[in-house]
C-alpha cells in the first residue's frame, strides 16, 4: 500500500490497482490506481462516457449483473479484501457498500417500508427495533421532520428530492461503510440539489463517500479529492482545491475551464 | 381570380379521389359494425334462447333445479285427444302433399287446390300445438319417480327424451373445478418459466430456440393436446380419464399464454427497483421476490385467468382426458380415499353442450338444454374474466409506480 505525500492520517479503506475492465470486446476502464480515504467525499468527474459510473459500480460489484463485463486485470482492495475474489459474498460486500442510483428509485411501497426493506430481507422482524432503525435513518438523511408525519404513505407521494433522499435514508439503513452516489442530483431542482450537497456534507462524519457528479461547481462544492476521468483513464487524481484551481494536466485544466466536455 | 380558379380545378380533380376515400372509410366502418353486429347476435340469441332454461316465471326467478340438478331423462305427457288429432292433421298433411307431388304441374288448379287445404291444416295444427304446450306434463327422472301415480295411461300419451331434463350442475362443478386446478397448475409453472426467462436466462440462440418452441406451443391445434394428453397421462401414467388428466392438458395449453404474458410484465418492472434491492444487499432471489414479481402480479393474474378462461372453453383437450358425458356421482361423494379425487372424471360444460347438441336424438326439449348450458357457461367465463380484471385494479392500487 502506498501513501501519498500529503500529510493525513485518514486510513485507505479503497486501494485500486492496475484495474483494466470491458464490456465484451470494448475496454471500459484502462490501468486505474487510485486510494480512497476513510471519512472523505470523492468525487469523479468527467465527460459522458469517459467510465466513471462505470467504475463507481465496480465498487459494489453492480456490473456483475451485466453478462459482457469482466475484470481483464487489477484488483479492487476495500479493506485490504480484493472484492473481486471468488471467496467474497457479493451479498456482504453491498451491505458494507451502500449506493445511491441517479434516478432515485423508492420501491412503491410505503415510505417506513422503504427504509426497514434492507432489514427485513436480512430476516429482522422485530417492530421496536425497525422503529429505531427508520428514524435514524430518517434523521440521518436529515429528512424526518418532513415526513414523520405520513411514514406510511406511499414513497411515491413524495418530491424528487425527497424521494432522492429517501433513497439515501434507505441506504443507510443496512449501516454501510462506504456510500456510493451515481449523479445522485442530476434530475434534481437546485434548492432540492443544495439539501442533498448539506446531507452529502453531514453523512462525511460517518461515511466514505463517492460521489459522481456532471456538474462541476458540486464536485468543488462537496468533495474533499477530485478524480477526472477521460476516456476510461483516470487523468488526475488530487486534492479538490488542486484540480479546479491548478490542475498539473492540461486535460484537467481543458474540462474544469469548460473548454470541453 | 387566378387563386379561386386554381381552387376550382383543384377541387373537381379532386372529387373522385374524395368519394373513393369515403366509400373506403364506409366500407372499413361496415365491416366493423358487422363484426360487432355479429358478436351482438350471438350472444343475444345465447341469451334470450338460453334464458327460458335458466330462469322461471315464478318467485325466486332464476331455475335453482337446472343449476343443480344432473342431467335426467324427461318424461313427457302429452294430452292424448290433441296428440292424436294433432297425428291424424299431420298425417293428413303428408297424403295431400305427396297428392300435389303426384298432379307436379300438370293441373295447376288443383294443385293451388291441395296448397290452400294444407295451409287450413297446418294453421289447425299450430293451433292445437298450442293447446299441447299449454296442457303436456313435463318430469325430470326425479320428479318422475316422485309421482305418487302415474299420469292416466288412457288420458296422456308418454314418451321419454334422453337427457332433456334436470339441470346441469354435475358441469359446472366439474367446470369449475377443472378451471381451479389448472389455473393453479399453470400459474406456477409458467410464472418460474417467465421468471427464469426474464430474469435469470442469458441471451443467446438457445433463449431463441425456448421463446420459439413457446411460441409454437401455443399454435398448436387443440385436439393435439387432448390426444397428447391422452396418449401421455390416460394411458401411459395409467392415470385413466381423471381430473388429473385433465388439469394437466389445460395447463399446458394455457403455459404459452401465460409464459409470454408474465414475463412481459416482469420485464415491464423497472430496473431500478432490481439494482435498488441488489444495492442494499438483497440477493438475486430476493430480489425477484420481494420487488419485481409483486409488482408484475397484476398482469400476470389478468393474463393468465384471461388465458386460463379462453382454455377452458375448449371441448377436445378434455374430451379424452377428463370429461365425462354423463356422471351419476358429484366429484366429491362416495370416494374412498382422498386421491382417489383426482383420478375421477368430471361432467363438464364445453363437453356437456357438445354432447346435447350432437350426440343425442334431437328434440323440441333439448333446444332447452343447449341454450342454457351454453348461457351458463358464458356467464362463469365472464366472471372469470370480470373477476381477473377486478383482481387487476385492486392489486394495481396497492402497488402503484
Amino acid at each position: 500500500m502506498h501513501t501519498t505525500e500529503s500529510s493525513e492520517t485518514l486510513n485507505t479503506i479503497i486501494e485500486v490497482k492496475d484495474f483494466n475492465f470491458a464490456y465484451g470486446e470494448s475496454q471500459a476502464l484502462f490501468d486505474i490506481d487510485i486510494d480512497i480515504k476513510e471519512k472523505e467525499v470523492t468525487a469523479f468527474i468527467g465527460p459522458s462516457g469517459c467510465g466513471k459510473s462505470t467504475f463507481l459500480r465496480c465498487f459494489n460489484r453492480m456490473n456483475d449483473l451485466i453478462d459482457i463485463a469482466r475484470i481483464k486485470s487489477g484488483s479492487i482492495n476495500i479493506n485490504g479484501i480484493n472484492i473481486y475474489d471468488d471467496s467474497v459474498d457479493v451479498i456482504e460486500l453491498r451491505k458494507h457498500v451502500g449506493m445511491v442510483f441517479q434516478k432515485s428509485n423508492p420501491f412503491p411501497k410505503s415510505i417506513y417500508e422503504n427504509i426497514a426493506y434492507g432489514l427485513r430481507i436480512q430476516g429482522v422482524k422485530d417492530k421496536s427495533k425497525l422503529d429505531q432503525v427508520v428514524e435514524e435513518c430518517l434523521r440521518g438523511a436529515a429528512i424526518w421532520d418532513e415526513v414523520k408525519d405520513r411514514l406510511h404513505d406511499s414513497a411515491l407521494g413524495m418530491s424528487g428530492g425527497q424521494q432522492q433522499r429517501l433513497c439515501i435514508a434507505r441506504a443507510l439503513a443496512v449501516k454501510p461503510k462506504i456510500l456510493l452516489m451515481d449523479e445522485p442530483c442530476s434530475a434534481l431542482d437546485p434548492i432540492a440539489t443544495a439539501k442533498v450537497e448539506e446531507l452529502i456534507h453531514e453523512l462525511k462524519k460517518d461515511y466514505t463517500i463517492i460521489i459522481v457528479t456532471h456538474n462541476m461547481q458540486q464536485a468543488a462544492r462537496v468533495s474533499d479529492k477530485t478524480a477526472f476521468f477521460y476516456l476510461g483513464k483516470l487523468i488526475e487524481f488530487d486534492q479538490t482545491d488542486h484540480i479546479f484551481m491548478q490542475p498539473s494536466n492540461p486535460q484537467t485544466e481543458a474540462y474544469v475551464s469548460g473548454r470541453f466536455g | 381570380m387566378q387563386a379561386s380558379k386554381q381552387k376550382f380545378t383543384i377541387h373537381k380533380n379532386d372529387s373522385q379521389k374524395r368519394y373513393f376515400e369515403r366509400f373506403l372509410s364506409a366500407f372499413f366502418k361496415v365491416t366493423t359494425y358487422l363484426i360487432i353486429a355479429l358478436a351482438g347476435y350471438i350472444f343475444v340469441n345465447i341469451a334470450y334462447n338460453g334464458s327460458k332454461a335458466l330462469f322461471i316465471a315464478e318467485a325466486p326467478f332464476i331455475n335453482i333445479d337446472f343449476l343443480t340438478q344432473k342431467p335426467q331423462t324427461l318424461h313427457v305427457y302429452e294430452p292424448k285427444e290433441i296428440y292424436d288429432q294433432i297425428s291424424q292433421l299431420k298425417s293428413a298433411i303428408l297424403e295431400l302433399k305427396t297428392r300435389r307431388e303426384a298432379i307436379g304441374s300438370s293441373d295447376a288448379q288443383a294443385s293451388r287446390e291441395i296448397q290452400n287445404n294444407i295451409k287450413v291444416l297446418e294453421a289447425q295444427v299450430q293451433a292445437l300445438d298450442q293447446k299441447r304446450k299449454a296442457d303436456r306434463l313435463l318430469y325430470s327422472d326425479q320428479q318422475h319417480r316422485a309421482l305418487a301415480q302415474e299420469p292416466d295411461q288412457s288420458l296422456y300419451h308418454y314418451k321419454n327424451y334422453a337427457y332433456s331434463g334436470g339441470g346441469v350442475g354435475p358441469a359446472i362443478i366439474g367446470t369449475c373445478l377443472l378451471v381451479l386446478g389448472s389455473i393453479t397448475i399453470a400459474l406456477i409453472l409458467g410464472v418460474l418459466c417467465a421468471t427464469y426467462l426474464s430474469e435469470y436466462s442469458k441471451p443467446g440462440p438457445m433463449l431463441q430456440l425456448i421463446r420459439l418452441s413457446i411460441l409454437n406451443l401455443s399454435g398448436v391445434p387443440s385436439i393435439v393436446f387432448g390426444l397428447f394428453g391422452f396418449g401421455l397421462f390416460v394411458l401411459l401414467f395409467d392415470w385413466g380419464v381423471s381430473m388429473l388428466a385433465g388439469w394437466l392438458t389445460l395447463a399446458i395449453m394455457a403455459l404459452p399464454v401465460i409464459i409470454t404474458a408474465s414475463e412481459e410484465s416482469m420485464r415491464a418492472i423497472p430496473k431500478g427497483f432490481r439494482e435498488g434491492s441488489l444495492a442494499l444487499g438483497a440477493s438475486k432471489w430476493t430480489a425477484i421476490r420481494t420487488n419485481v414479481l409483486p409488482y408484475a402480479l397484476p398482469g400476470i393474474l389478468t393474463s393468465s385467468i384471461m388465458g386460463i378462461a379462453r382454455v377452458a372453453g375448449e371441448t377436445a383437450p378434455i374430451m379424452f382426458t377428463a370429461a365425462y358425458a354423463l356422471r351419476d356421482r358429484l366429484p366429491w361423494e362416495g370416494l374412498e380415499n382422498g386421491s382417489d379425487f383426482f383420478f375421477q372424471g368430471v361432467m363438464a360444460l364445453p363437453y356437456h353442450i357438445y354432447v346435447v347438441s350432437s350426440k343425442i336424438p334431437q328434440n323440441e326439449y333439448t333446444r332447452n338444454m343447449q341454450y342454457g348450458a351454453a348461457l351458463v357457461f358464458l356467464i362463469i367465463v365472464g366472471f372469470f374474466a370480470l373477476s381477473s380484471i377486478l383482481l387487476r385494479a385492486k392489486i394495481r392500487k396497492r402497488y402503484k409506480w
